[in-house]
């Protein structure tokens, strides 16, 4: 059963992911990205890793594609414009570290070449070592998230809280003209005076 | 899925929090939060900015209290570990983090009056001060390499944005793009790191790392090498070390001249913490692996550093590279691997602040309304007009220089002792022949300072601020007793050297 459901969703991953690629219309090369991501969603959770899952919904296909298709609609790309290259080598160059990278994936899954303390199956090295069932993945997280992981946890929310400031700052249009101050006229004339 | 039956699960139990442990960052960043309040609430009334320079001020003064508490007890009884061993605050953090309170209550100082000329928004200005600072006293209190690394975006990303604030000027816009990308970019080698060190010694806490590396042998050391190399690079990127310091004289020109200072002094204070503490606490047993790198990068960026400034024209981009040339002064410190070396970096850190904030104040002083100009012609006969400023401000690039009875002196006096001490000659002779080369361009700027205008100089002759006048004296206050009077604080720096 299960190994059906991995094959439907593998072959839709694929499907989806050169359908991206190829498709001519922007908008639809966002929604093959949707049910690649989608299909990446299922194969999470038949490793039972249903937090990433849920991540990979929420925040990919929610949050990132959805920008997409608006910076899309927004700008408006030309068919034309999207399909010219400006980097002449960027085929070539694309066709060779893909390669790379391909061989790298092949080579790194024959091999365990990760050194150092051995994780016993979930039991977390630092920390709170308390024992008995755990609970499923979204639990562990939870759990780790409130024990190890308190003070980082914590700081992500000031990180969100600059992150909000400073798109504030950065997308305001330049130069607020009605907040700006008269100089004092002695300064001024001081400074023509200078220069 | 038989996980929801939540009776069968463990209780969690939640570490316990020092809270005084982590007071200083909740301060910080607390107020900055309260600025961002404020401004929603008041809008854009009279009392707004003024309401959020207090609370910037409140913030920092709440925090340097909670330092002072801590730095006793710290010292009675050893070094406070919370947060699930997040979080260590020993005497090098504590040291560290006041040397950042200093840098940041001068940033916010210099700033109202340049926010007010330069007609900017204050409140967001001052908000994204105060997390950075929150960011960088949480970096340098981590003991985690995951909490290390959300506290460097934490004290980054409002300095991307604070470097683009000046969104009128081309140049400030420029500054913030190149900073963001570049440290985008080196934030992901960092992390590259982390992940790289994780997986040879299966833990992120530096203390973890420290004692596993101590009782084990690594079967195969290559991962383990390759993240110590990428944390070095990542961190060498924050120092403005040599060759990872591309951004630093396009960012330090371009961003807005309190922002330069705040990004010198504070920023460096934080970037070092983490280096050292790093490669103390976790890899002290590596030492034979990263001090050869170190020595390279500590050359290189003196080098780099010193001549590369001889050939600039802009004043602050000079200044840019000495601060990368001060860098490679630090790290000839930290590269000794000693007690000494460690307290002399420490020492250089303080001194540094002082100069380095009270360099830019004058230069934030004495640049016009548009903040543009800073070639050395512009500022030729700054000091004949203006003596009390361009005295100050020629015995500012003195003491950078490092000249005797100077705070400047004492800071490269103890690195190079530190370097002698452990029989590192050849940076001593690297540091001393790059101090000679230093002199010069900090002589060329005092010498345009100092020589008769010829028709083509640009620069203010604005009453000094209140403020910035504050700042101006006291940090020059400060570099003299340091100069004349080391004892007090070279003895504060080695009671400060210790993680313990």
């Amino acid at each position: 059963m299960n190994a059906v459901i991995f094959f439907i969703f593998a072959a839709s991953t694929l499907v989806g992911a050169g359908g991206v690629v190829l498709a001519r219309n922007p908008v639809h090369s966002a929604l093959f990205l949707v049910q690649t991501l989608l299909s990446v969603a299922v194969l999470f959770l038949l490793q039972d890793a249903e937090l990433l899952a849920a991540v990979q919904v929420i925040v990919y296909a929610g949050a990132i594609v959805v920008l997409f298709l608006f910076v899309i609609m927004l700008i408006g790309v030309d068919r034309r414009e999207a399909l010219t290259e400006t980097l002449r080598f960027q085929r070539p160059i694309a066709v060779a570290l893909g390669a790379i990278v391909l061989a790298e994936i092949i080579f790194l899954t024959g091999h365990t070449w990760a050194t150092g303390a051995a994780t016993q199956s979930g039991v977390p090295i630092t920390g709170s070592t308390s024992s008995g069932d755990l609970g499923n993945n979204i639990q562990r997280v939870a759990r780790v998230l409130f024990t190890d992981f308190l003070w980082p946890f914590e700081l992500t929310a000031l990180l969100l809280v600059v992150a909000v400031v400073g798109s504030v700052v950065l997308a305001r249009g330049s130069g607020d003209r009605s907040e700006r101050s008269i100089e004092e006229p002695s300064s001024t004339a001081d400074s023509e005076s200078a220069s | 899925m038989t996980g929801f039956v939540l009776a069968a699960i463990a209780p969690i139990t939640t570490p316990s929090v020092d809270w005084l442990g982590v007071a200083p960052v909740i301060a910080l960043g607390g107020a900055g939060v309260a600025i961002v309040l404020a401004r929603a609430l008041l809008r854009r009334s009279a009392v707004t900015t003024p309401v959020c320079v207090a609370l910037g001020i409140l913030g920092v003064v709440l925090a340097a209290i909670f330092e002072y508490r801590l730095w006793h007890l710290v010292r009675a009884d050893g070094a406070i570990t919370t947060m699930a061993g997040m979080v260590r605050v020993d005497p090098f953090g504590v040291f560290l983090s006041v040397v950042v309170l200093i840098g940041t209550i001068y940033a916010l100082f210099i700033s109202v009056a340049y926010l007010k000329r330069e007609s900017l928004d204050a409140p967001e200005y001052l908000a994204l001060v105060m997390l950075s600072a929150a960011g960088m006293v949480a970096i340098i209190t981590a003991n985690d390499l995951i909490a290390i690394f959300v506290a460097l975006e934490v004290l980054s990303i409002p300095l991307y944005v604070l470097a683009a604030f000046d969104r009128r000027r081309m140049a400030s816009q420029e500054a913030g793009l190149k900073y963001f990308v570049l440290g985008a970019f080196s934030s992901a080698v960092f992390l590259y790191g982390v992940a790289l060190t994780y997986g040879a010694t299966g833990s992120t806490s530096l203390t973890a790392i420290g004692d596993f590396l101590a009782n084990n042998t690594l079967y195969e050391q290559g991962t383990l090498l390759a993240g110590g190399a990428l944390l070095l690079a990542g961190l060498g990127f924050k120092v403005a070390a040599v060759p990872f310091h591309f951004w630093t004289p396009d960012v330090y020109e371009g961003a807005p001249t309190p922002v330069t200072a705040f990004m010198a002094a504070a920023t460096k204070a934080a970037a070092f913490a983490v280096l050292i503490r790093v490669f103390s606490i976790a890899f002290p047993l590596y030492r034979t692996d990263w001090k050869p790198a170190l020595w390279v990068l500590a050359v290189l960026t003196l080098v780099v550093g010193s001549v590369a400034a001889l050939v600039q024209t802009d004043v602050k981009r000079i200044l840019a590279y000495s601060a990368i040339a001060h860098s490679g002064y630090i790290l000839i410190g930290f590269q000794t691997g000693t007690i000494a070396g460690r307290q002399a970096a420490l020492l250089y850190l303080l001194i540094y602040t002082f100069m380095a904030i009270g360099t830019f104040a004058v230069i934030m002083l004495a640049s016009m309304t548009g903040d543009d100009r800073h070639s050395l012609d512009d500022y030729r006969g700054f000091a004949l007009q203006r003596p009390v400023l361009g005295g100050i401000l020629i015995f500012f690039l003195l003491a950078q220089a490092g000249i005797p009875l100077t705070g400047g002196f004492i800071a490269k006096l103890e690195v190079f002792s530190a370097a002698a001490q452990s029989n590192n000659y050849s940076l001593l002779v690297i540091g001393v022949l790059a101090a000679v080369v230093a002199m010069f361009f900090y002589l060329r700027i005092a010498l345009a300072l100092a020589s008769p205008a010829t028709g083509g100089e640009y620069f203010s002759d604005r009453r000094v601020d209140r403020w910035s006048g504050v700042v101006v004296a006291t940090a020059a206050l400060a570099v003299l007793a340091t100069g004349v009077t080391p004892g007090p604080f070279i003895d504060w720096a080695r009671q400060a050297v210790y993680f313990v």
